[in-house]
């Protein structure tokens, strides 16, 4: 091999939403010089939404992934709020999109935990992958794979019963929502939480158990000190919804606090690498190279103060304890974080129904119109930003989406770096232990590589391994 | 056999034809059949796995590219399909998780749909899938209204129906 840098490329990371490529390029000494992990499709949705009336873009963007459109939907509406010049909505109206927010935190996260994590956590690491997987987890844990299963299913039916349907469901419209929930569902939906709850708790316990009985290995394992932004309220406890922006930096330490949602693009900037579709968002007085952050729900965690829920803050009090206080940097405890978060959701989901304005019928506001407004929310992966401009015909001129894989990128390309140059160690093939430990690196980011690059469909991923030279060493493709 | 039958479509009605699926069972559930369930859904993810659970007889109905007729029966069974991510399940891999997690093994079908433009953004189906459409509601219309659908099924596959596996997985579009 001439040169001085050669190149490992690993691809598809399996158990990702969507697909991904991953390219390990080594120096002239077979070290790791750097980690890619990137994307071939490019979907063009902000070009796409330029021309079409805003009070559309809430259902349009749904059609930008089929995992998380609930999001979407969610963070345009807030955005499409604020064009309507509506900046409080009815009571009524924001409980329901609370409540059907709620319901996508559970779903997503436990199709995450359940069908895609707990195998690896269940099967261990470096499982034969046609074992390690979710038909591997219904065959030797079938109670737990029926858990899994049931509490996806409770997450689903609170968005059908908020939104109409699952497929392209329309509950928020600029300055309101168009339906409560109605009764019979709200009965219906109580009747389930106890069992949600118990199943949540114990979920929180499965994952705490696995994170504390292979901690030295964890704490090693793709982790890295990193800044850590998030939504939270003026007081500082964790808010999904609506909240306002907080960083922390590597010591903890406050990057800014308080941050309306309107100003993020005075904090934050993306760069654009010429390997990747997806930009390297990072926090702009640090720079490029100090100021990338994570997000979702380890983040979460290390930016607020409390969880306003008892359970779900009682077990993050037990979560800091463990691990040594805030914040943690621990890649693989975001498992064991989503998993609170999921407990938070159903004790969310336990007050919305019991709530009576979530059966009210004061669904809209209105207010005077404006031409640019900015929507945040967290996602079940992340912060989400939806970022709209409006003519006079009130069409879309303009619209820039920072989605939350997006975020993680570079979090996501040291994880495996991390674990590349761990296992590598000189070497210059690529074995199924390398292509297990990077695919479970990127998957404790729950990353939707669909989503981040506005691609829909299958994008197989593959594991390269290059040269100083560029030159291809190997390649592995799992699927 | 009739009752406890689910009919269940997928698919994103926002990428063209690749909303056949949900389409279809738009148009079916319009006509409220005596004990058939319908789900749409953009993929089919494991929590459909308790909907297959309770049924004894599943219909997946989905758009196919590259597919021999313009609809077209084939029957399909648990397997532990390896290569699937949860981005999309293939029918087999929820079949296996139905029986892994909840012990039930209904009997299964795959409709496809032949469709020909899955293009993002686009709202409307093309007339091809339209025209394929009609004849996929109208052929599950009878199927669901017959007495035993899922000899109807076994019928229409046995019967000249072409099969095409290639394009039955769910997410070969």
């Amino acid at each position: 091999m001439s040169g001085s840098t050669r190149r490992l490329v690993i691809e598809p990371v399996t158990r990702v939403e969507g697909h991904g490529k991953v390219t390990i390029l080594l120096d002239e000494r077979q070290r790791v010089r750097e980690a890619r992990l990137h994307i071939v499709e490019f979907r063009g949705f902000e070009r796409f939404v330029q021309g079409r009336p805003f009070w559309e873009v809430p259902v349009l963007v749904q059609r930008l992934c089929g995992i998380c459109p609930v999001s979407h939907h969610l963070a345009a509406s807030k955005a499409m709020d604020r064009i309507a010049g509506v900046d409080r909505l009815s009571p009524t109206a924001e409980k329901i999109r609370r409540l059907m927010h709620m319901g996508q935190i559970f779903q997503s996260h436990a199709l995450h935990f359940f069908h895609l994590a707990s195998p690896d956590l269940l099967f261990g690491f470096d499982a034969d992958p046609s074992v390690r997987n979710v038909i591997g987890v219904a065959r030797h844990h079938p109670e737990l794979a029926r858990q899994g299963v049931l509490m996806r299913k409770f997450g689903q039916e609170v968005i059908r019963a908020t939104g109409g349907k699952r497929v392209h469901a329309i509950v928020a419209v600029p300055g309101g929502v168009n339906r409560s929930l109605d009764p019979a569902d709200r009965e219906r939906l109580r009747a389930e939480v106890p069992r949600m709850m118990t199943w949540a708790e114990d979920a929180v316990a499965l994952a705490r158990d696995y994170t504390l009985e292979h901690l030295e290995q964890l704490e090693e394992f793709g982790s890295f000190p990193s800044n850590h932004l998030g939504l939270v309220t003026a007081d500082g406890d964790l808010e999904l919804y609506d909240g306002l922006l907080r960083a922390i930096g590597e010591d903890g330490a406050t990057l800014f606090d308080g941050v309306q949602n309107e100003r993020y693009a005075e904090l934050l900037a993306e760069e654009v690498r010429p390997w990747s579709y997806m930009k390297f968002p990072f926090i702009r007085s640090l720079g490029p190279e100090r100021g990338w952050y994570r997000v979702g729900p380890l983040a979460r965690l290390n930016v607020c103060r409390r969880i306003p829920t008892p359970r779900a803050e009682q077990a993050r009090r037990a979560f800091f304890d463990a691990l040594g206080g805030a914040p943690c940097h621990v890649t693989m405890a975001y498992h064991w974080a989503r998993m609170i978060e999921t407990l938070h959701a159903i004790e969310q989901i336990e007050r919305l129904l019991d709530d009576p304005d979530i059966v009210g019928d004061d669904l809209l506001r209105e207010g005077e119109r404006r031409d640019e407004a900015v929507g945040v929310i967290e996602a079940p992966r992340g912060t989400l930003f939806h970022h709209y401009r409006v003519d006079a015909n009130d069409q879309v001129v303009m619209a820039n989406l920072i989605v939350s894989t997006t975020s993680n990128n570079e979090p996501m390309n040291r994880a495996v770096r991390q674990v590349a140059e761990r296992h590598l160690a000189g070497r210059t093939e690529i074995d199924d232990g390398l292509l297990n430990h990077v695919e479970v690196a990127i998957r404790a980011y729950d990353p939707c590589l669909s989503c981040a690059t506005h691609a829909l469909g299958r994008m197989p991923l593959e594991v390269e391994l290059r040269g100083a030279d560029g030159a291809l060493l190997d390649r592995r493709t799992r699927d | 056999m009739r009752g406890d039958v689910l009919v269940i479509g997928w698919g994103n009605p926002g990428r063209g034809d690749d909303g056949l699926g949900p389409a279809c069972v738009e148009a079916l559930a319009r006509r409220a059949p005596v004990g058939v369930r319908f789900e749409q859904d953009y993929q089919l993810q494991p929590e459909h796995a308790a909907d297959v659970a309770q049924a004894r007889l599943v219909v997946f109905v989905d758009a196919a590219c590259d597919a021999p007729a313009a609809v077209y029966v084939e029957p399909v069974a648990p397997r532990p399909a390896s290569g699937f991510t949860t981005h999309g399940l293939a029918p087999a891999a929820l079949l296996e998780i139905a029986r892994g997690a909840f012990g039930a093994q209904p009997a299964a079908w795959i409709v496809g749909i032949r469709g020909s433009c899955f293009e993002p953004f686009r709202e409307e189906l093309s007339p091809e899938a339209r025209d394929n459409l009609g004849r996929a509601v109208g052929f599950l219309d009878a199927v669901l209204a017959a007495d035993d659908p899922a000899e109807e099924l076994e019928r229409a596959a046995r019967c000249g129906v072409p099969t095409a596996s290639a394009a039955a997985g769910g997410e070969g579009r």
